[in-house]
């Protein structure tokens, strides 16, 4: 789950790692009301989860109310990137001397954590990766050691960090990399973490995402979860428990297996379709299953046909034949369904369907074929 | 021959009297796998199903000699149970559990690696490996799998393993072990510890890598191919159309950034000799055209 701006300070907040004194608001008056309470000039900050929003024109100073309320004005129900701007974040502008980046995340190759420092923070960080990767320090962390203050002194010093700014960085990492680990997140980041003439060191944004898989430990995401913006087919499929992910094309896609899911957006893909959407049914494809996906893919109206690609392992392929056929019975569908089975006890399966196939409802044996029937049906309305 | 398992690898169940538990272990003690233990703490002296009952792995180990374990437990208990059965000598973990927190999964990884280097952990959330045959740990069915070899499979994915599972059997070419390795970030075994292993087995003579978006974990097999393999390797990578940021399902199918695309796995591993296949059931085509050659 990725945070907003202002959940990741928040979150930030119960780690000792200091922000900017500021507020979230959701009205023009409201954010009037935060930057008067503290103090112009003020931020006012679009908070979307994309990148570019200042650029967008989604970040800008208020030197007064009235320039607060101009701006709120502008920022609230903004587009941004397809993302629409319900929120602010208003803040007291922080006069900044020096711009730092600093993260945690997990290195995959090295099976450790990744501290990532550098003194040329404010920026795109992947534009300096690529441009000038000298500029960052990478430094592993064993998760069974965790970090030390002298450890984390040293890294902002090869980092290039400004003397004055070294106790101050090093105190954040090791409270950040408290908030990565306890925190249960996957990734925390601090771009810019900044330096303020008075050698303060605090942070002034805020990117965090935190591992689904800890929830259970974690009552108190349950505020950052109602805030999560899906689309309406996301959402729906989230409330039936389904694995979900909406895309732009007109084959809709149901399978059984994410590995199998993927490689059926790929074969739609190679004989000339486009998906519109990834969903993975998981292990037990029976009916109630089946028709919660039918009734996902059914809202989605840029579908022109639904491809239902299905390995029978363990659970036998008459098994969701059966699922397929009550699912059927339950949800009328807009589109043409064209199913592939294979694995475990095909032959039953097919012969189970066969009795109810028709133009709406077309059996191919192979995961190929079946693309190519559902892809033309999708694009010229008829099966070739 | 066959790699990690074989007839003689006695398996204890760690979580047998769960649902899952119960459900796949009996399942894989009926294909013919010496399944002569469960464990749950607080149930021991019980049974299921004529199975016995240990409170905990090193009663098990000590009573019946078993030398792998399955872990079945729920994500909040997984990274215990694994280290428990490594702390009491078991050298073979299998772990199929899905959605162990990324934190514990890291600690679990590095504990592994500093206190118990001798201990092969697979998964967490993987599939499990089975040599046709002879030993099934996990949730593959082997009723599609075909004894005798001799191709090897490795895979991130579960239903694209056993899509190459059944298209190789379907075509009466069978298979010495196939080991799915799992869709998480922090795999205990990569594909390069069974690259290696399928290497030194010699009745393997060929392996048909699966992998998917995600990481660099077959970026990495792609240059040991190059540098260590003589056997022939068809691959297929899931996810070629994927878009970036989103996740594919599986926690560790990802690409982030220019990281982890299908097109730069796909790449690399035919610029390393291996033959891309794609789609799943073209993997196993092209294999059988391999496999007919090699008498």
């Amino acid at each position: 789950m990725d945070l907003f701006e202002y959940q990741g300070k928040q979150f930030f907040a119960q780690y000792g790692i200091p922000t900017s004194p500021g507020g979230v608001a959701t009205t023009v008056d409201e954010a009037v009301s935060v930057a008067d309470k503290v103090g112009y000039p003020a931020v006012i900050k679009a908070q979307v989860q994309v990148g570019g929003r200042g650029k967008a024109g989604g970040i800008k100073i208020a030197n007064n109310s009235d320039e607060a309320k101009t701006h709120a004005g502008n920022i609230l129900g903004m587009d941004i990137k397809g993302h629409l701007v319900k929120r602010v974040w208003v803040e007291h502008a922080s006069d900044i001397e020096k711009e730092y980046y600093a993260s945690f995340t997990l290195d995959r190759a090295a099976k450790l954590h990744l501290a990532m420092v550098s003194a040329k923070g404010g920026v795109d960080i992947e534009e300096v990766a690529a441009t000038d990767p000298d500029a960052i320090v990478k430094h592993h962390v064993n998760p069974l050691d965790g970090i030390t203050v002298s450890e984390a002194r040293e890294i902002a010093t090869r980092a290039g960090i400004d003397q004055p700014a070294i106790e101050g960085v090093a105190e954040i990492l090791v409270k950040l990399y408290d908030a990565f680990v306890k925190g249960d997140a996957d990734l925390v980041e601090i771009n810019p973490l900044i330096l303020t003439p008075d050698h303060r060191v605090h942070a002034l944004d805020a990117k965090v995402t935190l591992d689904d898989s800890a929830s259970f430990r974690h009552p108190e995401w349950e505020e950052f979860r109602a805030t999560q913006e899906y689309d309406g087919r996301e959402k729906l499929a989230r409330e039936l428990g389904l694995n979900y992910i909406g895309l732009d094309g007109t084959v809709g896609i149901i399978a059984n297996g994410a590995g199998l899911a993927m490689s059926t957006l790929d074969v739609v893909n190679q004989v000339g379709g486009n998906a519109a959407n990834f969903l993975d049914l998981g292990g037990g494809a029976d009916a109630n299953t089946m028709t919660s996906a039918l009734e996902v893919i059914n809202t989605d109206h840029n579908v022109k046909s639904v491809l239902v690609n299905i390995f029978g392992g363990i659970t036998r392929c008459d098994l969701i034949a059966k699922g397929i056929i009550e699912a059927l019975s339950r949800v009328e569908l807009n589109a043409p369904l064209v199913i592939r089975l294979d694995g475990t006890n095909a032959e039953e399966a097919r012969k189970i369907i066969e009795p109810y196939v028709s133009d709406r409802l077309i059996i191919r044996p192979t995961m190929l074929d079946a693309a190519r029937t559902a892809v033309s049906l999708a694009n010229e309305g008829d099966v070739k | 021959m066959s790699i990690f398992v074989d007839s003689n690898t006695k398996v204890i169940v760690q979580g047998l009297t769960g649902g899952q538990g119960r459900f796949h272990g009996l399942r894989n003690r009926d294909y013919g796998t010496k399944v002569v233990g469960g464990v749950t703490p607080g149930k021991g002296g019980t049974d299921v199903d004529g199975v016995p009952i240990f409170d905990s792995v090193e009663e098990a180990v000590a009573a019946t000699g078993a030398d792998a374990s399955f872990v079945v437990v729920p994500p909040r208990f997984a990274a215990d149970a694994v280290i428990e059965a490594a702390q009491a000598g078991i050298p073979f973990i299998v772990c199929i559990t899905e959605f162990i927190p990324a934190q514990d999964e890291a600690r679990m990884y590095n504990r592994l690696r500093r206190d118990f280097p001798g201990t092969r952990l697979l998964g967490p959330n993987c599939p499990g490996v089975i040599s046709p045959g002879q030993c099934n740990i996990g949730i593959t069915s082997g009723d599609i799998a075909l004894p005798g070899g001799p191709v090897g499979i490795v895979s991130r994915s579960g239903t694209l393993t056993y899509q190459a599972l059944y298209d190789l059997s379907q075509k009466g070419v069978g298979q010495t072990t196939c080991v799915g390795i799992g869709g998480d970030p922090v795999p205990g075994t990569n594909f390069i510890d069974c690259l290696a292993a399928f290497e030194a087995d010699p009745e393997t003579k060929a392996v048909i890598m699966i992998g998917e978006i995600g990481g660099s974990e077959e970026e990495r097999a792609a240059e040991f191919i190059k540098e260590k393999m003589t056997k022939p390797v068809v691959a297929y990578i899931a996810g070629v159309t994927a878009p970036a940021g989103k996740k594919m399902g599986h926690a560790g199918a990802i690409i982030s950034g220019s990281q982890g695309t299908a097109q730069a796995k796909m790449k690399a591993l035919a610029e390393a000799g291996v033959t891309v296949a794609k789609n799943p059931t073209e993997a196993a085509e092209l294999m059988v055209g391999i496999v007919s050659k090699l008498k």
